[in-house]
């Protein structure tokens, strides 16, 4: 079952599906020629360079452009006052008009990063040259960083309005603690952090003969299409996204923002190309961040372990201009009572705008801030009755008996076995044993303590509803193409999608060619995220390559002179034959040459919807190591059971899981976006925000459990999120686990060598 | 406006840079003039390995690298790993491995695990982890590029244990 050797990948018989296929997008990727936007040649190209505000909340008195209009290559400066472009819409229908973030700060800047001005020029080196001869005049206003304050609303950052709260989840109905043995509560931050994809924002926007096109790094092709034309008040058929390859997403790449708007907008404008990358620090600051929750939270049971209330409140940090952050907390809402059967849950939640960065989805997107926060305190409440932390989550799971199960929110899930995925995790690490070694480290007072970290959750992927576009046709050559709605986003889709398409053809995967990425070729598409990809965009495929065979059904009846009921496919051969007389057979081949085949009639076309949502879940366990004399910790291992239903290629399968684990040890240990009391960033670059490298990612055991969802053919629900969910809880949870014993009971995140040291000699002090 | 012309020696073969201005970075004269454009920019600061390049052997970021600089010394960036035909061995491992996501970080990687094989064959997992803790991948968690590692390196025991035996 470990990861580390290639051995754990078993054969899924004479299906390629299940099997370990290694990606066809790799070539050019290892030869360094990604068809990343950077890379797309454009003679004569304007570069832009955006002005930003270092101030984090004030009135703008004056931009002051006549200077740098005056340096060499420079094209044009624009500002609020010449932009014209008229504000966007309401996105997801989240907020008051008046909190619409205008593209060029107006009147008001509202976060350092906020852009104001925008220079055009012939190279970026000019363009940033003459960016630094833009004088700004802001006249400073109080900052609002702090979730409370943004609460009380003495500072107001949109005054027309009496509140900073964007929108709220109002409690439905209190429930009663007073008949509960155990009570335990706690506030818990759930630290604000940044996706850093390592391609940053890059965009390229070309008009030429009344048309658009737009080169973009985004999740969604036909998304982010139709932003710009809304924004440009264009027809959609005039505007053309084309996305190859993108160096990396995690939620935050899934609207298209204001400034690549812009970008369009300076395009079409000028008739010319123009250009935008963002740099590094403006990634940080002026992009967008995820998480940032702070939580209220109230548990409350028996003696025996049973957990019978659970109350949430969550004060969602919006950032500046609401986008996706304000409504994190519905997804929150979702998965609030976690894996348990808790009777009486209650939740709230505000999100509020503060004078930060906008908040953004990020990897998991509600969904770890709810893990997080429950299985802290499971581990908390474990602590009040001194049971076996693990032991209380046994007891207090639904058997899969129970499932579809209907949480205390009313949520429900589809299909499961939480026991059997704690179990499973806890025998992978000898459980007893490692306790056994705990409590003799704890005894002989040794300077390496032992944490183990237990996280069980459940999680919702393809909750966005939405269906998605697929098409299979056979060509005149005998091979195929398969044209798909979705984007990938490094993930592997080309090479899972040939598999699916192969798999019901019964055909060479080589025989398969994906079409993707551009709005003129794929008619319709939905954005990459929310882990459904596999499952409604892969059923997409299959479905159609269903259909194709239908269609191919009917030819072959008529070249076979057999009646279509009667024709088979074989997959194995991939050739069709009249039921029972196989020495008599088509080949897809011989179909394609066939005159009696119409071309047009040889195809198969989708548009899957998945009748709800899927619930994946497992158990993540964490073995921590603190240092208590210098409060460094140290993961040594994770073991990690997932089930997302049928896996199609576990080799991506298991790089999704990875990449996941390793951010919620990112978050749990090291990165966090910080903001001083005056709103400046203090972690503009990647010395200051410390995504996490090879040296502090530990080893990982995966363990693959797949209990297939009956909502598509293919069995999958989504794995792109989950190794995020349940490990940044196990990480958090095997720390605190690891110096509970001197008296501390939780630690907010990131866990770093300053807060463990601090805690403990805090702990020390009392002590003696 | 200063600017000269002056040539590099990239993987081997010698490109001529005009009007070049002395304050070009290396990444940029690759990526920009020289039509190289595996190195990536990611940061423009030299912390995430994204334009990892050899100058004379040793790993350095091309972004903190003034490309007037380089001029006489042998610069090696992805293009020059593998050939037309067939990719390199630590390519190879990465297929393998499945240690390639988005695939942005993948060529400074690739340069900078082809250069610790190169100097240190059979290095522990600590000497890996630290060999490539200066280039940051966001998509893998890095599981699988440590497995790629391990591939090419007991690949190439292999086949030097084969080339002796001969």
């Amino acid at each position: 079952m470990s990861s580390n050797g290639s051995d754990e990948y078993g054969t899924g018989g004479t299906s390629l599906l299940g099997n370990a296929v290694p990606r066809r997008e790799d070539l050019n990727l290892l030869r360094g020629k990604g068809g990343y936007v950077a890379n797309v040649p454009m003679e004569g190209a304007l570069h832009a360079h955006f002005v930003r505000s270092n101030v984090s909340h004030g009135e703008i008195i004056s931009v002051e452009t006549s200077e740098a209009e005056k340096m060499p290559g420079v094209f044009a400066i624009y500002t609020a006052e010449n932009l014209d472009l008229a504000d966007r819409a309401v996105i997801l229908n989240a907020y008051e008009a008046e909190m619409t973030r205008p593209y060029l700060a107006r009147e008001k800047v509202r976060f350092v990063g906020e852009p104001v001005a925008v220079v055009l020029a012939e190279n970026e080196y000019l363009a940033a040259d003459a960016a630094e001869n833009i004088w700004v005049d802001i006249e400073p206003l109080s900052a609002l960083v702090d979730l409370e304050e943004a609460v009380a609303g003495e500072v107001l950052l949109f005054p027309n309005l009496d509140s900073n709260i964007v929108t709220e989840i109002p409690r439905r109905k209190p429930i009663d603690f007073s008949d509960c043995e155990v009570v335990v509560e706690a506030e818990i931050i759930n630290s604000k952090v940044a996706a850093v994809s390592i391609e940053p924002r890059v965009t390229l926007a070309s008009f030429e003969n009344g048309r658009l096109t737009c080169w973009a790094s985004n999740q969604g092709a036909h998304d982010y299409r139709d932003s710009v034309a809304q924004a440009l008040e264009m027809e959609i058929k005039d505007v053309r996204v084309i996305i190859t390859d993108i160096g990396g997403g995690f939620g935050a790449k899934g609207l298209a923002s204001e400034e690549e708007i812009i970008i369009a907008h300076l395009s079409r404008m000028h008739e010319k190309p123009v250009r935008w990358m963002e740099s590094r620090t403006e990634n940080l600051t002026g992009f967008a961040h995820g998480r940032a929750q702070k939580q209220k939270v109230k548990m409350g049971g028996n003696l025996n372990g049973e957990i019978t209330h659970y109350s949430l409140e969550v004060i969602q940090d919006s950032g500046a201009y609401p986008k996706w952050g304000a409504v994190l907390p519905g997804s929150t809402l979702m998965m609030a009572s976690g894996v348990y059967r808790i009777p009486n849950v209650e939740f709230s939640s505000r999100s509020v705008a503060t004078t930060t960065a906008p908040v953004c989805a990020y990897r998991g997107a509600g969904r770890p801030e709810a893990t997080s926060v429950i299985e802290r305190t499971v581990d908390l409440f474990a602590r009040e009755i001194a049971m076996d932390p693990a032991e209380v989550r046994r007891l207090n799971f639904p058997s899969p008996d129970e499932f579809p199960f209907k949480n205390s929110t009313g949520t429900v899930y589809d299909s499961g076995d939480y026991k059997k995925a704690l179990d499973e995790a806890l025998g992978a690490i000898d459980y007893e044993a490692l306790r056994n070694e705990q409590s003799r480290r704890r005894e002989e007072n040794e300077r390496l303590q032992l944490g183990i970290g237990i996280s069980t959750y459940v999680e919702v992927t393809a909750g966005g509803g939405g269906s998605e576009f697929g098409l299979v046709e056979l060509k005149d050559d005998g091979t195929f193409r398969a044209t798909t709605g979705s984007t990938p986003i490094g993930t592997g889709h080309v090479t899972t999608w040939a598999m699916l398409v192969a798999d019901r053809l019964g055909v060479p995967m080589e025989k398969v060619e994906v079409i993707y990425g551009d709005t003129d070729v794929v008619p319709s598409g939905e954005m990459t995220g929310g882990s459904r990809s596999v499952q409604v965009s892969g059923s997409s495929m299959a479905d159609a390559s269903e259909k194709l065979v239908d269609a191919a059904r009917k030819v072959v009846a008529d070249l076979l002179e057999a009646s279509e009921e009667d024709i088979v496919l074989n997959k194995e051969s991939g050739n069709f034959h009249v039921v029972g007389t196989p020495a008599v057979s088509v080949s897809w081949g011989e179909l394609a040459s066939s005159p009696k085949a119409d071309q047009k009639q040889l195809i198969g076309k989708s548009d899957f919807l998945q009748e709800g949502a899927t619930f994946p879940f497992g158990a993540h366990i964490v073995i921590a190591e603190v240092d208590i004399e210098t409060g460094e910790a140290k993961i040594k291992r994770i073991v990690a059971v997932d089930d997302a239903g049928k896996i199609v290629n576990p080799l991506l399968a298991t790089g999704q899981v990875h990449g996941g684990l390793a951010q919620g040890v990112a978050q749990a240990l090291l990165e966090e976006v910080l903001y001083d009391n005056d709103g400046n960033p203090q972690t503009a670059n990647l010395m200051d925000y410390t995504a996490i490298s090879a040296m502090e990612v530990p080893s990982f055991d995966r363990i693959s459990m797949e209990t297939p969802t009956p909502l598509n053919s293919i069995g999958a629900k989504g794995i792109g999120e989950s190794g995020t969910i349940g490990s940044t809880a196990a990480t958090q949870n095997a720390v605190v686990d690891a110096i509970s014993y001197l008296g501390v009971d939780h630690l907010d995140m990131p866990l770093t060598p300053q807060k463990i040291w601090s805690a403990i000699s805090d702990k020390s002090e009392v002590r003696a | 406006m200063i600017s000269e012309t002056y040539s590099l020696l990239v993987n081997g073969k010698s490109y001529q840079v005009v009007d070049g201005h002395p304050s070009e970075s290396l990444l940029w004269v690759l990526r920009e003039r020289l039509e190289l454009s595996g190195s990536k920019n990611a940061c423009e600061e030299g912390e995430c390995g994204s334009c990892t390049v050899l100058v004379d052997g040793e790993i350095v970021c091309s972004c903190l690298v003034l490309a007037a600089s380089a001029v006489g010394r042998e610069i090696t960036t992805i293009e020059g790993l593998g050939s037309e035909d067939e990719i390199s061995d630590v390519q190879k491992a990465f297929v393998d491995a499945g240690a390639v996501q988005c695939g942005f970080c993948t060529p400074g990687l690739l340069v900078a695990i082809d250069q610790l094989l190169n100097t240190d064959p059979d290095p522990d997992d600590l000497t890996v982890r630290e060999a490539i803790s200066g280039n940051l991948c966001r998509c893998t968690g890095y599981g699988r590029i440590l497995e790629a590692v391990r591939i090419a390196s007991k690949n190439r025991k292999v086949q030097n244990q084969e080339e002796q035996g001969k």
